[in-house]
């Protein structure tokens, strides 16, 4: 596996404030990597700075193994789609295509089989004589998408790209960037605020926050086995569940009401004193189902949250709330009494002081 | 010469197009408190742009003279005007300002904006020199260079006394020339204000766009000149707009400059009415002008309405 | 210089090469961009620059032709006698009556104007009636009709309510005049409000005028600043509306400054006349660097004529 993309303590102040700080990232050739995290975590401003758009304050850039910290975003071996398209209004489809491709005075034949190659691929043929305008938000991205693919570069880079079609779109250029992946395998960097997005498209995740990568890890790791309490909290809906409580060996005691046992859980490094219990509402069984859990209790439902798929329960242990789903057939309604259950061994226990998990 | 997104300053508030309808807002039972509190509106709409322009009209087709009449003459007066040499100079001078002032300041105004848009060192300093003109009045634009055009003290003699005798800058005392002294004068007047409309139509341009064009490698010039600029259709209508009204109604900065001469190489149809309504007591005749000059504003509002019914056309269609 | 290989698909020696921010360079473009906005900027300091030291020489030193030097004999004379004594014709009271007009003429229609306008954006946006976006179009008009167009009428019209070439006709005047765009400003700035606030007001009770003086007319004060400086601006640097419905009495400084500056017989004392015209563009000279970015936004406010 080679490197495709490569940071090396990279930082970037914008006067004093540090919007990167010595960040490292090693992306491999082909792989399709997603830099989530909440708004002002750094995510666009460190796909900028692999752009080439922003200039950094410290720090290294490769690109297929070339420095180009100091490279011209032309000149980087990159094609960007933006979030609001930016395709250049007045000009057709094909223009739009093109227009790079000609100031760099490529051959005319050589344009035209790059245009037609990237609409072939897109499927945007019987736009390319239409002007933005005249064209969808979908169609629009199609094109902002294909306007990197002419550039035939190793490295594509995506800032948000879907974050201003409707939700249903949203779904299936979902799918089409996956697909356009799976048969170019080019490296792609992709930025977004949306957890699915990232879920669905990566072959790893990178969680940002306050300019800093807190977890570089696959989607299935990144969801059952977050580093810290915000990757826990800041992946999965309804979020998950934090019970806290007092950790002494391998049982958690909340409040001195209840006592968990935490038998089952794989603790990396167990520290006592005040920690959490992550558990993910979707991990958290009920009635029948309770009773083959190691962790069980009765507990009153408080509001119910149907969803049509499942339903989301709302109750309370130990004095902390709790949610958690179920299927849809289970009848629930608020004031009654149920059995939940879970197991520690699927949930997550982070240290209260450093938010690490232990 | 990077141009990511720059905080702070962007398009001016209201801009280009504000008087498009606006969405019908919920429907009101009439209410005569409304009707009263806007009565001035009425009678300005009504009596003024209305009733007083039909007038004008009227009495253009009449042989009034210092006091209007309502005798009628036909087209007598349109006749005389089209066939009255100052008439017809006016009309030619008027173009020949207007495509001059509007050609040159479109193009400097841009430029200094573009310039301006470079991540300069003290920005604001630059706006307030290149705008404080407009702030002052015509006459006193007018005067001021009519006195550093002055042939014998202004900046002719002062390069002269610099060792270049043969140094001539004296526009205002030649015929074939007086014309461009006036358009110099108002572009130092108008310039800053395309300047700024321009930067506020420039800073308006999404700034992915910018981000696009550097990866794809587009020159900053070319990106300036072929993708934004076409972009900013509204500050450039705006700023174009703007100077149009300005310039048919030019007046205050040829009276204080050069009163129409030397000869009549100066004279504007808007002194020519004014002239005809006071000094020449020939008010059917200064009607008859004034009603000429409303025909390239109802030309140019033609011409709006007929954008905005395309714009509408084509946004029914996407 | 050498760590151990991170990534085994780069080279060895992957740390050197250019780090950190690219080194800012001089470029000749750079240099070009700062000459070009000098060379303007001297442009348009120019006349200025010309007017001060104008003002402050003596005559004798004037008729050198040095017209940019620095003047070697300081002298405010010229000051005194253009806001003093400098003659129109017969009358030598300098510029100072026609400063005090310009104050009053200024002084009245501003505030009547804003308020007029004020109120017709306010029921243009919220209390439309039948006609009132006719009459709004028609405004707009107005706004870009030549002044010449109706001058005639108006004059013939003011005369028979006794109002021509009186203080409250010119005021009248520019009231008029002004309508369109301040007009415009308030229906855009009323219009860009939340129909909520309107609502509530209704909900609560309030009518046409309670709406207007304990909602709308607080929430206003940002664009009748913008309002005031396109205004103040505007009527003291009028010219034509001065000359023709203003009267000899009412006279404003600008037509009194292009009297004194063109009717001279005899010689011409320019240093008197370019500190009349100084003067005469100091109230809005003064109002421009106040107002600083207002007034940006009010040059783009008043160029919504489109």
């Amino acid at each position: 596996m080679t490197t495709s993309v490569s940071i090396k303590d990279l930082s970037l102040n914008f006067g004093n404030v540090k919007v990167l700080e010595s960040l490292d990232l090693e992306v491999a050739q082909g792989e399709f990597i997603v830099l989530l995290g909440p708004s002002g975590c750094g995510k666009s401003t460190l796909l900028n700075c692999i752009a080439g758009l922003l200039d950094v304050s410290d720090g290294q850039i490769f690109i297929s193994g070339k420095n180009v910290t100091w490279d011209e975003p032309k000149d980087r071996g990159i094609g960007m789609v933006f979030q609001s398209y930016a395709l250049y209004p007045q000009m057709t489809v094909e223009k739009n295509l093109s227009f790079g491709l000609r100031v760099a005075r490529m051959p005319k034949a050589e344009v035209d089989a790059r245009v037609k190659r990237a609409s072939e691929i897109l499927q945007i043929e019987p736009l390319l004589q239409r002007k933005p305008v005249e064209l969808s938000g979908g169609q629009r991205q199609r094109v902002a998408i294909g306007r990197a693919l002419v550039r035939d570069v190793d490295v594509f880079l995506f800032d948000e790209p879907l974050s201003n079609l409707d939700a249903k779109l949203r779904n299936d250029l979902r799918i089409e960037i996956k697909r356009l992946h799976a048969r170019l395998k080019n490296t792609m960097i992709y930025v977004t605020h949306d957890q699915i997005e990232a879920m669905t498209l990566a072959d790893r995740i990178a969680i940002m926050k306050n300019g800093v990568i807190q977890q570089l890890a696959d989607p299935h790791t990144i969801y059952n086995r977050p580093v810290n309490l915000f990757v826990a909290g800041f992946i999965g809906s309804p979020s998950m569940n934090f019970i806290k409580g007092d950790l002494s060996g391998t049982t958690l005691s909340v409040d001195g009401q209840a006592n968990i046992p935490l038998g089952n859980y794989q603790f990396a490094n167990q520290t006592n004193g005040a920690s959490i219990l992550g558990i993910r509402p979707e991990h958290i069984a009920v009635g029948e189902e309770a009773r083959k859990m190691p962790v069980q209790m009765e507990s009153e439902i408080e509001i119910v949250e149907p969803m049509g798929a499942d339903t989301v329960a709302w109750t309370k242990i130990a004095g902390q709330s709790l949610t958690f789903r179920a299927a849809a057939e289970v009848h629930l309604e608020p004031g009654q009494k149920v059995l939940i259950g879970f197991d520690p061994g699927r949930g997550s226990v982070f240290n209260a002081a450093s938010g690490n998990r232990i | 010469m990077t141009q990511i997104a720059e905080p702070g300053e962007r398009a001016a508030p209201g801009f280009a197009g504000t008087a498009a309808e606006h969405k019908p807002r919920t429907r009101r039972k009439f209410n005569i408190q409304s009707v009263l509190g806007t009565t001035p509106m009425i009678v300005t709409a009504v009596g003024v742009f209305v009733i007083c322009i039909i007038f004008s009209i009227i009495w253009s087709f009449t042989n009034s003279k210092l006091f209007p009449n309502f005798n009628f003459i036909g087209l007598a007066q349109y006749e005389r005007l089209w066939a009255n040499d100052r008439w017809n100079i006016s009309v030619r001078n008027l173009a020949v300002f207007g495509v001059l002032s509007i050609g040159v300041s479109m193009v400097f105004g841009y430029l200094l904006a573009v310039f301006m848009d470079q991540r300069i060192k003290q920005e604001d300093l630059f706006r307030s020199i290149f705008l404080y003109p407009f702030a002052m009045s015509l006459v006193v634009t007018g005067l001021v260079w009519q006195w550093m055009f002055d042939p014998n003290l202004g900046i002719q003699s002062a390069v002269r006394q610099l060792g270049w005798t043969n140094f001539e800058f004296a526009p205002l005392v030649k015929q074939e020339t007086a014309l461009y002294g006036l358009v110099l004068g108002g572009l130092w007047n108008g310039v800053g204000v395309t300047m700024a409309i321009l930067l506020a139509g420039l800073r308006g341009v999404d700034s992915e766009i910018w981000k696009a064009a550097k990866v794809d490698g587009i020159p900053t010039w070319k990106t300036y000149l072929f993708i934004v600029l076409p972009m900013m259709k509204g500050a450039v209508a705006t700023a174009f707009i703007l100077q149009m009204t300005g310039i048919v109604r030019v007046f205050d900065i040829v009276i204080a400059m050069t009163q129409g001469g030397p000869g009549v190489s100066t004279q504007m149809p808007a002194v020519y009415v004014i002239q005809h309504i006071t000094d020449r007591v020939n008010v059917g005749q200064g009607m008859a002008a004034a009603t000429m000059m409303l025909l390239p504003v109802m030309l140019l509002i033609a011409v709006q309405y007929l954008l905005r019914w395309n714009a509408n056309r084509k946004a029914g269609r996407a | 210089m050498t760590t151990e290989a991170i990534s085994p698909g780069l080279s060895a020696g992957t740390l050197s090469g250019p780090r950190g921010p690219k080194p800012k360079t001089v470029t000749i473009g750079r240099i070009g961009v700062y000459a070009f906005l000098i060379i303007s900027a001297v442009f348009f300091l120019m006349p200025l620059w010309v007017m001060i030291v104008t003002s402050l020489k003596t005559m004798p030193e004037i008729r050198e032709g040095h017209l940019f030097n620095w003047p070697a004999l300081l002298t405010f004379d010229p000051w005194l006698k253009a806001w003093d004594t400098a003659c129109t014709g017969r009358d030598c009271n300098g510029l100072k009556p026609g400063f005090w007009n310009s104050v009053k003429i200024t002084a009245l229609s501003v505030p009547v104007s804003i308020v007029i306008a004020m109120i017709n954006g306010y029921a243009l946006s919220f209390w439309k009636y039948k006609g009132s976006e006719l009459l709004f179009g028609i405004l707009i008009f107005g706004a870009f009709v030549p002044f010449q167009v109706v001058i005639y009428p108006l004059i013939i019209g003011l005369s028979k309510v006794g109002l021509f070439a009186t203080l409250p006709g010119i005021v009248v005047v520019h009231t008029i005049f002004g309508m369109p765009i301040l007009t415009l400003l308030y229906r855009n700035f009323f219009a860009s409000l939340p129909i909520e606030l309107f609502k509530a007001g209704r909900v609560d009770g309030a009518g046409f005028w309670g709406i207007f003086f304990r909602i709308m007319l607080p929430m206003s004060v940002p664009i009748t600043i913008v309002a005031i400086i396109l205004q103040v601006t505007g009527i003291w640097n009028d010219f034509l509306f001065g000359t023709v419905f203003a009267g000899r009495e009412n006279m404003p400084m600008t037509v009194q400054l292009n009297n004194i500056v063109t009717t001279t017989t005899g010689t011409r004392e320019y240093n008197v006349n370019m500190a009349a015209t100084i003067l005469t563009a100091a109230v809005p000279l003064v109002v421009y660097f106040i107002s600083g970015k207002w007034f940006v936004r009010g040059i783009a406010a008043g160029a919504v004529k489109g």
